[in-house]
């Protein structure tokens, strides 16, 4: 169900605070030497007790990624990054890994209680008294640094066959499904920074939902960066089988440091025939200090495949955090009349670079896509919109709409469209509009006039111009989002 | 009570308003009517607070308080109410959401229960009812794709809404054919009380057959030049502003 955006109460009530998720937590890490080679990705596969085949696959992205070199061709800007000096294994200190969530250590929980993460929704799990007949909207995966610390509401969806863990897991129980479906997507030899995952990946979610499934409640994985110079480098797959349907949502926070960290994830979606998966992000990484010093490097790779007929895959990202953003949710539209969407919302203040857009590649029939970008810049920030639309010439028939919305505050900013349409077939119909605009000091003075301090009417005129993305993320993610979009921007004005 | 002394204010440097004197008590509905280029938008965005409108000269005291040293919100949450000219359209927004966060925006500044969702609507379904306004119009974004008369609507429901001690209304009448006027001007009698003062800014008598004010002043390049009851507006519209030194041109 979709949200109308409620603002501003909620946003009243966070405004006055900064990054809410700068703390850290203490707890006793398992952490592999700085530096990055063949025995540190032998290293991490022991670690995870990984099959052979899986080793030769990391090893072979390795040796890969050490012919690559680093992208250029974004318009962000950062001093070199020395990826020798960075730990890529990090790990609560367990024995075993969790068994159930009352193995896991209680400061985790409380982390994750800090964050605002059900993850003690497990009582209804359990079945615990007087939880009957309410029934859970989300089931939670939570990855702590590197490792997937607890998953909720399991037994329920395998009643299902529904199935939900930590890829680390998957690998263990499912190794037929992610053998076939891991790197399909996103292959080892992608590119520097999702070449650089698969040699390294630690942890991340899996999700298959069987043949005709509806998956009855919202997916989540929250991801958390706690040690210092640690990367994350989490993988996601999600498989909906024939006639499935998955809405799933991430989330991710990190405490507030004056280094820089490196995030490289990769996440790739399947969808066959008649199958839709909805993924909603919801970005929150430290963006660094208003000096811009600190924050995330969020260098991610997302890709689905509508690989079967009438497959839909639908990205939906609200990106307020990290210091650069890095990213490119996108659909390779093979099915004939599968159809694609991404609806983004990306908040850059202070400092903040974000490079974001989408790919939408039409190769089968009838296929389509929809693109509807928001981009906000204030403070000092520089945003790019990058987009590639591609109609292949099997694509008959093919339609694309991108809409591509820039909102500048304050006049130190900037927001910078590049879109590439690429159409080899004839029949097929791309459309791409844009627009640029300030917040008006006309608008401004009427929402004060009628009692609106400055910084919530920012908020709400904001979120108004946002309003087209917001009311696509699940409901229990869009108050959230709407929150944001106002913290993001304090001191933006004024 | 409302007293404005000896108000100077330039907008880009040059001076715009040279001195007006003005007392309003509660209850009083008074009228500001004066040529093009007199002041009479200037005054309103003065005492509004707007950025760039700079008081050199002169006193607001509201209500025992000095106005002029209260932010925009914070004069709006005090009470005073400016109906625009020209309101200002915010894409996205739905009327509902924008009236509501006004509505506690100021309810928390003096101190009252902000209003949930349910007790709000209640609250709009009564206004909008004596507005002749449709659901429709509540739910589309703030003044987007609204007619003129629309619009002006809106603005009057906001101040049925907001509740305020003291409404400006500046060139209410602009842009309105005879039949949006008369809901207009409907809905503004309906909200005049003992306690609620009004500053009726226009160009034209016309408004002022469906608002009748308590009194009306001339503005003329910057000052009061002449005061009266309601018959000043007529003799006004009879012999025009040329009597009080405006060119026909300005």
């Amino acid at each position: 169900m979709a949200a109308q955006p409620e603002t501003v109460e909620q946003v009243r009530a966070v405004t006055e605070q900064k990054y809410k998720y700068g703390f850290t937590t203490d707890i006793e890490s398992d952490v592999a030497p700085k530096g990055l080679n063949e025995d540190i990705v032998r290293f991490i596969s022991a670690k995870k007790n990984e099959p052979e085949w899986l080793l030769d696959w990391r090893l072979k992205a390795f040796r890969v990624w050490q012919t690559m070199e680093e992208p250029q061709w974004a318009a962000v800007s950062f001093p070199p990054i020395d990826y020798q000096d960075a730990h890529y294994y990090a790990a609560p200190k367990k024995k075993d890994g969790p068994k159930s969530l009352d193995e896991v250590d209680p400061e985790l929980l409380a982390t994750y209680a800090k964050l605002g993460i059900p993850l003690r929704e497990q009582e209804i799990l359990a079945g615990v008294e007087g939880s009957e007949g309410k029934s859970p909207a989300i089931a939670v995966d939570a990855v702590f640094d590197s490792v997937s610390v607890a998953t909720t509401f399991k037994a329920k969806l395998e009643e299902m066959g529904i199935i939900f863990c930590a890829i680390s897991e998957a690998v263990q129980k499912h190794p037929d499904l992610v053998k076939k479906y891991l790197g399909s997507v996103v292959p080892y030899t992608d590119n520097f920074y999702a070449t650089l995952n698969c040699a390294v990946f630690t942890d991340g979610s899996f999700v298959y939902i069987p043949k005709g499934v509806r998956c009855p409640m919202e997916l989540s994985t929250y991801f958390r960066i706690n040690q210092a110079n640690t990367g994350q480098f989490e993988r996601t797959l999600i498989i909906a089988d024939a006639g499935s349907y998955v809405s799933y949502l991430e989330g991710c926070t990190a405490p507030q440091r004056d280094e820089n960290q490196l995030h490289a994830a990769v996440v790739e979606l399947v969808a066959m025939d008649d199958a839709t998966i909805k993924y909603s992000t919801v970005q929150n990484w430290y963006p660094g200090n208003a000096e811009g010093v600190g924050g995330i490097y969020n260098f991610v790779t997302k890709r689905g495949a509508c690989r079967g007929r009438n497959s839909k895959i639908s990205w939906t990202q609200v990106e307020t955090g990290s210091a650069i953003t890095w990213k490119y949710p996108s659909c390779i539209l093979q099915g004939d009349n599968s159809v694609g969407e991404f609806y983004s919302v990306a908040i850059t203040n202070n400092f903040q670079q974000a490079d974001t857009g989408t790919k939408m590649i039409h190769i089968g029939k009838n296929t389509r896509s929809t693109i509807v970008s928001k981009g906000i810049s204030a403070g000092k920030a520089q945003q790019t919109y990058r987009g590639l639309v591609k109609i292949l010439p099997k694509a008959e028939g093919a339609r694309n709409h991108t809409q591509c919305d820039s909102l500048l505050i304050g006049d130190q900013c900037g927001a910078h469209t590049v879109p590439y349409i690429e159409s080899r077939n004839r029949s097929a119909r791309v459309e791409h509009e844009a627009t640029t605009a300030k917040i008006s000091e006309d608008q401004l003075f009427y929402c004060r006039q009628r009692g609106i301090a400055e910084e919530d009417a920012v908020s709400l005129i904001v979120n108004g111009f946002c309003k087209e993305v917001l009311k696509e993320l699940p409901m229990e993610f869009a108050v959230e989002a709407q929150k944001l979009v106002g913290i993001s921007l304090e001191g933006s004005v004024g | 009570m409302i007293e404005i002394k000896n108000l100077h204010a330039t907008v880009d440097g040059k001076e715009i308003l040279k001195g007006v004197d003005l007392t309003i008590r509660p209850g009083e509905v008074h009228a500001i009517m004066g040529p093009n280029g007199a002041g009479k938008s200037t005054m309103s965005y003065v005492l509004a607070g707007r950025d760039g409108y700079e008081v050199t000269e002169g006193s607001v005291t509201y209500y025992g308080k000095d106005l002029l040293a209260l932010e925009p919100e914070e004069r709006a949450a005090e009470g005073v109410f400016l109906a625009f000219q020209y309101p200002v359209e915010i894409p996205g927004v739905a009327n509902t959401t924008f009236l509501k966060t006004a509505a506690n925006a100021i309810r928390k500044h003096r101190g009252e229960k902000e209003l949930d969702a349910m007790q709000f609507l209640k609250l709009l379904r009564e206004k909008t009812k004596a507005l002749n306004m449709t659901d429709d119009m509540l739910k589309r974004a703030v003044n987007v794709g609204f007619s003129g008369g629309e619009k002006k609507r809106n603005e009057t429901l906001q101040m049925a809404v907001l509740e305020p001690k003291f409404a400006i209304l500046d060139e209410t009448d602009s842009g309105l054919d005879i039949d949006a006027l008369k809901i207009v001007a409907e809905g503004v009698n309906a909200l005049r009380s003992p306690e609620r003062s009004m500053l009726v800014i226009t160009h034209y008598q016309r408004l002022l057959d469906y608002i009748v004010p308590d009194y009306v002043h001339v503005l003329s390049a910057g000052r009061i030049v002449k005061s009266g009851g309601k018959e000043l507006a007529l003799e006004l519209e009879k012999n025009g502003y040329r009597d009080f030194g405006a060119s026909e041109a300005a």
